[in-house]
């Protein structure tokens, strides 16, 4: 184990001061000597005082003075999506201790490497410290009037060039959820599109997938809730190393109720050496596997028939497709044997409550989609979706990832997933206070309004690709890039000759990320500063969808400000430029005029206020800041399992659920308590249950898809119903129930719709439909069945489909890929690129899959430049299995050479020799950037940015693959080749 | 008085660092100490496990045995400290230590280590109580606030336990009782001359 953890002897030898401009490469013999000389120097200047300390004692960043007070302040973990909450304490100003937080449910005062190391962020050395831009190559200082000046200037540019379409605007799942929607509105103010966030690369399958199949793309369960479970399958996921705290809670469902923990990944991880049953599968053949255990759970009778009858439609069609996968079909594709999924099917199926947890392994596929849907049918099937103990367990990958998707930073939606049509728009125009009109004459054309954007991992062929090929008025010229690594998004030769070929590229992070140094660029690059979440307040969503609030912790460090402050800012900047140009528009008076304005920026609690007058539709509208800063000051009075206030607790937050989980309905003054279980009939809705979501229509093939006899408790409506609009309210009688006052916002809204019956529970601003449908216990959004098939999707039922670089040229023809086709304004190649596969594999025979590491976090800047982190994770790698390394050469710890199949693309990385992975299967971190083809770009870095650690990326080998539905990329399975180097 | 021990869970440890990186920070942990680490057996094989190792301030410690200028005292909680004015850094107590808790700053000439540096459980050194100067040398001296080590505290599967070594063992022992299975108080034998029987 070289390359593993802290390496004894030679981790010894790299003294605090030593690391500063060493590269991922380690030291030689000479760089140590000198090294090791400076450090003595240093040393002996601090007499008195112990050597190992002397760093402490220059920073003295985590001494206590006791006699003075000490604040503590409460804020969220920024890495993963679990919410843990993170207790600072303050003194002078200054974050100088970390302590447990006992009283959350999430975390219980735990933290994984990442989050018990936050505090380095805000001291940390190697952030960003104030805006920079490249001039002739070289990075310069510069202040923030001149970079916020500079850069609208050419903003508007492009736009007066190109189009508002040239201006590519990618946002992140580090933002606070105000921060999201902030940007989400910038975007469509500014008149495109084109907005992305990291859930494109990470969950926008799942979102698509469970979206389609029963109403909401998100988890339906909670991690809490896990501990419930008495059988639960992990598939295509290794929390114990992406989501550690996760594991509480399924270590301790499965110590408590004995469960069954089922693993099943190509790959043995860490959260698998924990599991009862491991399951080893070939990379790409999630569908094959689900259907080989529906298989058996079909064959045996051991579907839940009464729920597939009552709340599920289209069960017959995945039958017939299920019933293709016999054991030894299943085994031939897969490589699983039989026995050992019947064994799996049977546990899943018959000892109940069963949940099913997936990430990335299942959703960053050519086949994501899919794999999502039929992860979910075989929830349906088993009847393991609306209760305790049961449903989707989607792990989500960053701290506000879920935030962030419900906000809109998505190509294809408004907040709150209202879409882009003219409703949609209508609705947010009104909540914004500007007219329809106004909004659409800011885009280049009334079309490219309703017309879905380029997705993220995409944005190298809009810049690349002919004109003719892309479908907006121009290429993409300029790109602004708020907290999003550069190394995350496959193929990233061509993202280096995209990078270049633009007219304007704007980092603002706190760290430089690899979009500051992938590229050749000299001039038109510019960085600026951005405080971490601990340097600013606002509210986070966490994957089971409470939304918590944090504080600010200490002021933006260095010259950083937080994004609140740059997008006002950089509103300003733009009408000043628009002025300079005589162009009409304007953004700054009209996008901040609800908020609160206080030290030049605008207050978190301020937007929040707007998004609960304008998020019905995924019930953000009860989620008010007073209501989430109770629940954070008392942590301490919700059950762990429940997350249930309990009856002890201050009577404003009696019966709440931690978080206020969406859907939270109606307005804060309605107290609804939030949903801690999606879907879930064994409650009244207005106690947290619900039913599944009707969103595809009354009925098809002369089928309902309402439910039949199923309902939520205490509901009026003791079977399906549609969605509540003002004309179903008059149907059922129940239309005076509102209040006259609900009644003349409704009419009021009714104006732009054409009439007021088509006002909806999403739709209507006073909240009235949907306090009324609760008070006859329904679901604002109606009561229907869940959709085994979905005809919108081009696999309406999920079929399995060879990888694009498959290992297994000999499936293609029975299994091939969808063909060549376009989507998002781009060409999709699908079949021509597969069809090089048989040639491809006789010289990349080994199958290239990718992953998370505990220590670092997305594409890493931000995790390699803590040192405590760092030096727990020194070098980038490849796992490789000892028959393949044997055949190569290859000793455990020794230099290879991973090449792939486009680009003629390679990187130079350590080789780690495991059992881990299988025969002809490797697998490398992604969190690693900074090498680049074997040049280390160290030099690249503003000084004194570099992260301690650089590395190879795995996305400069992965290659060409996208998912139908979302372009998410394939970074699972492709192929490579590996040398000694 | 309390006995203060640690326990680690194998089978709860999942190798998440949480301890290592809540030592750093508590305590401002140079680059190459480590005070505590996560060792992994059968790494990525069937039968893996991981434990999180730091000095279990052993009954009788050893290191205290071997030590030519006695660095080493005991406090009334049973927890091992040592003096570092009166370290001379011979790296003796490394090679007494069965389970490797002494680090040392640099490697110079002639065998130079510096002063040894290991884990106070959280307890701080001689100097007084959570002065600048204690810190500086030992880092943070929680048991003197009355918290436990941080590492402990701040587990992501609560594996790691700290604190008086009957209630520990008392956890454990309910714990495996409960889910059937257990491994055993790692290193107990060895630090404390006792086991866990559960």
């Amino acid at each position: 184990m070289l390359i593993k953890r802290s390496d004894g002897a030679r981790a010894k030898q790299r003294l605090a001061s030593a690391y500063q401009g060493l590269s991922a490469g380690g030291m030689d013999r000479r760089s140590f000597l000198k090294t090791a000389g400076l450090a003595g120097a240093g040393v002996a200047a601090l007499a008195g005082i112990a050597p190992r300390m002397a760093e402490a004692a220059g920073a003295a960043t985590g001494v206590h003075d006791l006699s003075r007070p000490i604040q503590r302040v409460k804020n969220l973990c920024t890495h993963c999506s679990v919410g843990c909450t993170v207790t600072a304490e303050v003194q002078n100003g200054v974050w100088v201790g970390q302590e447990p937080t006992w009283e959350s449910p999430i975390n219980r005062g735990t933290h994984c490497a990442k989050g018990a190391s936050v505090r380095e962020l805000v001291h940390g050395d190697r952030r960003l410290k104030y805006p920079m831009k490249l001039v002739n190559g070289q990075w310069q200082r510069i202040t923030w009037d001149v970079a916020m000046s500079e850069i609208a200037d050419r903003m508007m540019a492009i736009r007066a060039a190109s189009g508002p379409d040239s201006v590519y605007w990618l946002g992140s799942a580090k933002f606070s959820n105000e921060g999201a929607y902030l940007f989400r509105k910038f975007v469509a103010f500014w008149g495109t599109n084109h907005v992305d966030h990291q859930a494109r690369i990470c969950h926008s399958t799942t979102v698509a997938g469970v979206a389609n199949t029963w109403g909401y793309g998100a988890q339906t369960n909670s991690y809490n809730d896990i501990r419930n479970s008495k059988t639960m399958i992990i598939m295509g996921g290794n929390p114990a190393e992406a989501h550690p705290v996760s594991l509480q809670h399924v270590l301790s469902g499965k110590e408590i109720n004995r469960a069954n923990m089922i693993v099943i990944d190509p790959r043995y991880t860490r959260t698998a050496a924990h599991a009862t049953e491991y399951v080893r599968i070939r990379p790409g053949t999630d569908i094959p596997v689900i259907w080989g255990i529906l298989w058996h759970i079909f064959e045996n009778g051991w579907e839940d028939k009464e729920f597939i009858r009552q709340r599920v439609y289209g069960m017959d069609e995945i039958r017939a497709e299920v019933a293709k996968w016999n054991p030894q079909e299943v085994e031939r594709v897969t490589g699983v044997p039989g026995a050992q999924l019947r064994r799996v099917a049977e546990m899943f199926a018959t000892q109940k409550p069963s949940t099913l947890i997936w990430c990335m392994g299942t959703t960053q596929k050519t086949v994501g989609t899919a794999n999502v849907r039929a992860y979910s049918v075989l929830l349906l099937a088993t009847g393991n979706v609306g209760a305790e103990g049961t449903g989707a367990n989607i792990f989500r990958g960053h701290c506000n990832v879920q935030g962030a998707s419900d906000f809109g930073l998505d190509v294809g939606t408004l907040p709150a997933y209202y879409g882009l049509d003219e409703t949609a728009w209508r609705h947010w125009s009104r909540v914004w206070g500007v007219s329809f009109e106004s909004m659409r004459a800011r885009f280049d054309t009334p079309q490219m309004m309703n017309t879905p954007g380029i997705p993220s991992t995409r944005y190298m062929d809009a810049v690349l690709l002919p004109k003719d090929q892309v479908q907006q008025r121009d290429n993409l010229k300029g790109m602004i890039v708020f907290g999003h690594g550069g190394n995350t998004v496959t193929r990233m030769p061509e993202a280096q000759r995209a990078l270049d070929a633009l007219d304007l590229l704007v980092v603002a992070d706190p760290h430089p990320t690899t979009f500051a140094v992938l590229h050749n660029r000299r001039e038109n690059t510019y960085l600026l500063p951005i405080a971490t979440q601990f340097e600013c307040s606002g509210s986070r969503t966490s994957s089971n969808r409470s939304v918590q609030w944090g504080e600010k912790i200490v002021n933006p460090i260095f010259e950083s400000r937080t994004d609140y402050r740059v997008m006002f800012d950089l509103a300003k900047a733009l009408d000043a430029a628009a002025q300079r140009r005589n162009m009409t528009i304007r953004f700054a008076e009209d996008m901040f005029k609800h908020y609160d304005i206080q030290n030049g920026e605008p207050t978190p609690e301020s937007i929040l206020r707007e998004i609960n007058r304008g998020a019905w539709g995924t019930g953000y509208s009860g989620i008010s800041p007073e209501r989430l800063k109770l629940h954070m000051q008392h942590q301490d009075k919700f059950d762990l399992v429940t997350l249930r206030a309990k009856p002890d607790a201050p009577a404003e937050i009696r019966g709440d659920y931690y978080g206020l989980p969406w859907p939270c309905w109606g307005t804060p003054e309605q107290r609804h308590p939030g949903s801690h279980i999606l879907y879930n009939t064994n409650l009244a809705v207005k106690d947290g249950g619900g039913t599944f979501r009707p969103r595809f229509g009354l009925e098809r093939n002369g089928v309902t898809l309402l439910a039949e006899g199923s309902y939520s408790k205490d509901s009026d409506i003791r079977d399906g119903y549609p969605e509540f609009t003002v004309a179903l309210l008059k149907r059922l009688g129940w239309y005076d129930e509102l209040t006259a006052a609900e009644k003349a916002t409704i009419a009021e809204i009714g104006q732009g719709l054409g009439g007021e019956d088509r006002v909806s529970w999403m739709t209507d601003l006073s909240g009235g439909i949907q306090r009324v449908a609760i008070a006859h216990g329904c679901s604002p959004f109606g009561n229907g069945k869940a959709r085994a098939v979905a005809w919108n999707l081009p696999d309406p039922v999920p079929v399995h489909r060879e990888p694009i670089y498959t290992a297994r040229p000999d499936l293609i023809a029975q299994y091939p890929t969808l063909p060549d086709r376009r989507g998002f304004r781009l060409p999709h190649l699908g079949q021509s690129v597969q069809a090089r596969s048989p040639e491809v594999f006789r010289n990349f025979p080994i199958i290239l899959t990718s992953g998370r590491l505990v220590e670092y976090e997305g594409g890493g800047e931000e995790t390699r430049s803590n040192k405590w982190l760092a030096e727990l994770q020194q070098d980038m790698f490849v796992e490789i299995n000892p028959a393949d390394a044997a055949a190569r050469n290859i000793r455990d710890g020794a230099w290879v050479w991973v090449t792939g199949p486009e680009n003629n693309s390679r990187a130079r990385v350590k080789a780690l020799v495991t059992e881990r992975v299988g025969p002809g299967v490797a697998f490398m971190p992604f969190h690693f950037a900074g090498w680049f083809m074997g040049e280390d770009q160290r030099r690249k870095y503003p000084q004194g940015t570099d992260p301690v650690v650089l590395g190879e990326s795995v996305n400069a080998i992965t290659t060409y693959g996208y998912d139908p539905v979302t372009f998410m990329q394939e970074t699972k399975v492709t192929l490579c080749q590996i040398r000694a180097a | 008085m309390a006995r203060m021990k640690f326990l680690c869970d194998a089978d709860r440890c999942i190798e998440c660092n949480a301890c290592v990186t809540a030592c750093k920070n508590e305590h401002e942990v140079p680059w190459g100490i480590n005070r505590r680490r996560v060792v992994t057996i059968n790494d990525g094989r069937p039968g893996e496990r991981s434990i999180s190792m730091a000095c279990m301030h052993c009954t009788d410690a050893p290191c205290a045995a071997v030590c030519p200028v006695s660095c080493f005292y005991t406090t009334a909680d049973a927890i091992v400290l040592h003096d570092k004015d009166l370290c001379i850094g011979c790296g003796y107590c490394f090679y007494a230590c069965p389970f490797g808790a002494p680090q040392y700053p640099r490697v110079g000439n002639f065998g130079g280590r510096g002063k040894m540096d290991k884990c106070t459980y959280c307890a701080g050194g001689p100097q007084q109580d959570n002065t600048l100067v204690e810190y500086t040398q030992y880092g943070a001296n929680r048991i003197a606030e009355g918290k436990l080590p941080l590492c402990a505290e701040m587990c992501s599967t609560k594996a790691l336990l700290a604190g008086d070594g009957e209630m520990i063992a008392t956890i454990y022992r309910e714990r495996v009782q409960r889910r059937g299975y257990g491994s055993g108080a790692w290193g107990w034998r060895t630090a404390y001359r006792t086991t866990v029987n559960a």
